[in-house]
């Protein structure tokens, strides 16, 4: 079980890596031929960074947008990078900070479940977002609760044998596969079962908002098509 | 009046609609006739692979516009859009709805271009290329106004206007494509203007203003045409040409103009500041109308580009412009085709201009002189234009463009009020009738669409006694001028900014100054003379 777990995290660690890598390269790499920032928009590289850094860290256009779904969207991401800064522990050695972040990593946990209960119950409650709801929408909900809610039941009732899975994820990373152990832990199982699906499926769904956003035109673009000629190089070719 | 009930005013501020489905699924324009599509390189009808066709442009749309390809990946159907749709709110058809607008196309590209819509189709809402799906888009794509609203909200800023005109670009590359839009696309490239006003026609209608203007003022203003070495082309939407109130706006640029002491002409090769092919997502369609500027701007000489009041022709001129045809600054020096214009143009001033900017330089100048009292019967309250608000800006900081046209309106106006906080700027609702909407056959969605903007203007004239509403650009105007009535507003509260500013202006010689110096203008000489006359 523990061979296949570790296969498991191989493949999923491959494809999110090969998946989000190819979608950057994509964008990266598809022009954008026009000026098209959503105004008002900085006229400056150092306000489009400012922009970006409002949007991603504050979710500033949703805050405008809708108080509810930003309270538990923020409370769900907040939560998110908490639990993911303390799981920090099993991959390295856990210096003054990392040990001073756990304890927020346990709230990060309840935070993170907590909002996605919210929006989950707005997307079945609001019946404008009930409309736009796929079954896809569903079952990525399900997967995060999922996750959130295995990794709280191991912290406060079934306490797992934490050591065994840094040691476990240590020789894993150092290719070390004589002495691969997991605790036969059947809501540890399911935990990285959970995540294992979440990392394969992270390229191939809407979880690319999160590379996304750096790359939209309307919160990405400097505000000066005046004062410089922005052209793409498909459309120089139809100058001649 | 119709045969469809304009909506009652909803409680204000509104709450959330109740979604009714298909509300306006039986609205969609009048199809282009095969001519109409031919003039543009568009396939006369629908072809007959057209499913095929469809997907391919669409993987060929994927690889040219990076925002096209991240708004579709992006969504994470957050529903924070859901609402701000003026058509969703004017009609509660769920489909209206931004997000779902934009999953009309998105379930597409999933079931082609996506790992999980290929092997997955049901779970993530992929579907077929189907006419069904044809017919919805002809449908829904036609009930965006391409005003990007949505976009101000959703934490990705996906713009479904970008959507709305790839779809469109999609429907013209496989035989269906909208007659309002692709008629008048055909007009303006052979004529000239979305009217098919011809050179000698516009030649005697500019006259006939120049001689009101001499009428009422005492002054020699001219409205020039075609006039090489002139300093300035002007570029406004034709609507300014025959169209109440945009007329009254055209006279308001000239007399500025005259008072400043420039040189400027119109040009009639290029009498059309309108670019429809931005509706349509053409980027070949809008570079060739754009470049009838460039032509006009080089064949005339001129040292400077100005635009009148429109709100996507700004957005065409502002943002894309020095794109197209390098009418800007800015140019790599290698760059030979947009050197040859910007050698040209003066670099010391923003290429192009906006006559609001033109104007409120002036004001700030102490230029202008102004009688505000003739104004003063109105109290007036001011409409952003989608596209001017939230694509393009005025002068040289971020939201100059709800800043210069307030200032103008309150340079020349003593009763200046701001309808709701949340239908302005950024946040400004659509007339309705904006990304070529513009036409009889879509009347329902556009009073419909309308709603939000004539709520809010409910409110300031019930409750701050607003009875004028500028307005800065020809579609918003000629929509306002048509949907006033049905929502019980006087048609002739509408008017442009630039009729204000022309009302108030008073001329150095004219009849107004005379007037406004009173007693002591009539022992001026002039003066004698001209009741001499
Ligand atoms: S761009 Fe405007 S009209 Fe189109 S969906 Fe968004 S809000 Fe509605
Ligand atoms: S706001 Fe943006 S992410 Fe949210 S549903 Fe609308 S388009 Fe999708």
């Amino acid at each position: 079980m523990s061979v296949l777990y570790a296969l498991l995290f191989y493949v999923a660690t491959v494809l999110l890596i090969a998946g989000v890598g190819f979608k950057i390269r994509q964008y990266w790499t598809t022009p954008a031929p026009l000026k098209i920032p959503t105004t008002p928009a900085p006229t400056t590289r150092g306000g489009v960074v400012f922009r970006m850094a409002r949007e991603v860290l504050l979710f500033e256009s949703l805050f405008k947008g809708n108080k509810w779904i930003w309270l538990f969207g923020y409370m769900f991401h907040i939560g998110l990078a908490l639990v993911l800064v303390r799981h920090a522990r099993y991959f390295m050695d856990v210096g003054p900070v990392l040990t001073f972040i756990q304890p927020f990593g346990i709230y990060g946990g309840m935070a993170m479940v907590a909002g996605l209960l919210g929006l989950w119950g707005r997307r079945i409650v609001v019946e404008r977002i009930r409309y736009i709801t796929n079954p896809s929408d569903h079952l990525i909900l399900a997967l995060l609760v999922g996750i959130g809610a295995s990794g709280l039941m191991m912290k406060f009732v079934e306490h797992t044998d934490i050591v065994a899975v840094k040691i476990f994820f240590q020789n894993w990373m150092t290719l070390n596969f004589g002495a691969l152990a997991l605790p036969s832990d059947p809501v540890l199982m399911l935990h990285l079962l959970l995540v294992a699906v979440l990392m394969i499926i992270f390229p191939l769904s809407k979880l690319l908002h999160a590379p996304g956003v750096f790359f939209s035109p309307s919160r990405n673009q400097v505000d000066n098509p005046r004062e410089k000629r922005h052209l793409a190089a498909w459309a120089a070719e139809l100058d001649k | 009046m119709a045969d469809f009930q304009t909506p009652e005013f909803r409680e204000y501020p509104a709450v959330p609609n109740v979604l009714v489905p298909d509300a306006t699924a039986h609205l969609s324009p009048f199809v282009a006739k095969p001519n109409h599509q031919e003039q543009l390189g568009f396939p006369g009808e629908l072809v007959d692979n057209w499913e095929e066709k469809a997907v391919d442009k669409m993987g060929d749309l994927l690889s040219k516009y990076r925002g096209l390809r991240v708004y579709l990946d992006s969504c994470v159907k957050c529903g924070s859009c859901t609402d701000k749709c003026h058509y969703f709110q004017g009609t509660s058809d769920p489909k209206n709805m931004p997000v779902a607008r934009q999953d009309l196309l998105r379930s597409v590209y999933r079931r082609y271009f996506t790992f999980a819509g290929k092997y997955f189709p049901k779970l993530v809402g992929a579907r077929d290329m189907t006419r069904e799906v044809l017919d919805e888009w002809y449908s829904y794509f036609h009930q965006c106004s391409q005003c990007r609203r949505c976009s101000v909200f959703c934490p990705y800023g996906i713009d479904t206007a970008e959507i709305s005109m790839a779809a469109r670009e999609i429907m013209d590359h496989v035989g269906l494509g909208q007659k309002y839009c692709n008629e008048i696309l055909g007009k303006l490239q052979t004529v000239g203007n979305n009217l098919g006003l011809p050179g000698p026609a516009l030649a005697a209608t500019l006259e006939e203003y120049g001689e009101e203007i001499e009428d009422d003022t005492g002054l020699p203003v001219k409205l020039p045409l075609d006039i090489k070495g002139a300093d300035i082309l002007l570029i406004t939407p034709s609507a300014d040409f025959f169209a109440e109130p945009h007329i009254d706006g055209l006279m308001g640029y000239a007399k500025v103009f005259h008072e400043a002491g420039v040189s400027w002409t119109l040009s009639s090769h290029a009498s059309e500041a309108a670019n429809f092919s931005m509706f349509i997502g053409s980027y070949s369609n809008m570079k060739k109308v754009a470049e009838r500027i460039r032509d006009a701007a080089l064949e005339l000489g001129v040292k400077r580009v100005m635009v009148g009041e429109c709100g996507h022709a700004w957005r065409v001129a502002y943002s894309f412009w020095n794109t197209l045809t390098g009418i800007g600054a800015g140019a790599d020096p290698n760059d030979e085709y947009a050197q040859k214009l910007q050698k040209q143009l003066d670099p010391s001033v923003p290429q192009p201009m906006h006559i609001c900017e033109f104007t409120h330089d002036l004001i700030q100048k102490g230029k202008l002189r102004f009688d505000k009292s003739v104004n003063d019967e109105r109290v007036v309250t001011f409409h952003d234009s989608c596209n001017v608000a939230r694509a393009s800006r005025m002068g040289d900081m971020p939201g100059g463009q709800f800043i210069i046209p307030r200032e103008v309106i309150k340079a020349c106006c003593n009763n200046f009020v701001d309808m709701d906080p949340e239908t302005i700027q950024e946040k400004t609702y659509c007339c309705g009738g904006g990304g070529g909407l513009l036409t009889d056959d879509l009347m329902e969605i556009r009073v419909k669409g309308a709603l939000p903007r004539m709520e809010a203007l409910k409110d300031v004239a019930d409750n701050r006694g607003v009875n004028t509403l500028a307005a800065i650009c020809a579609i918003c105007k000629a929509q306002f001028a048509k949907v006033l009535p049905y929502y019980d507003f006087p048609m002739h509260m509408l008017v442009s900014t630039h009729q204000l500013v022309g009302e108030a202006l008073v001329m150095t010689g004219s009849e107004q100054e005379k007037e406004l110096l009173g007693e002591d203008a009539d022992e001026a000489p002039e003066a004698k003379a001209a009741e001499q006359d």
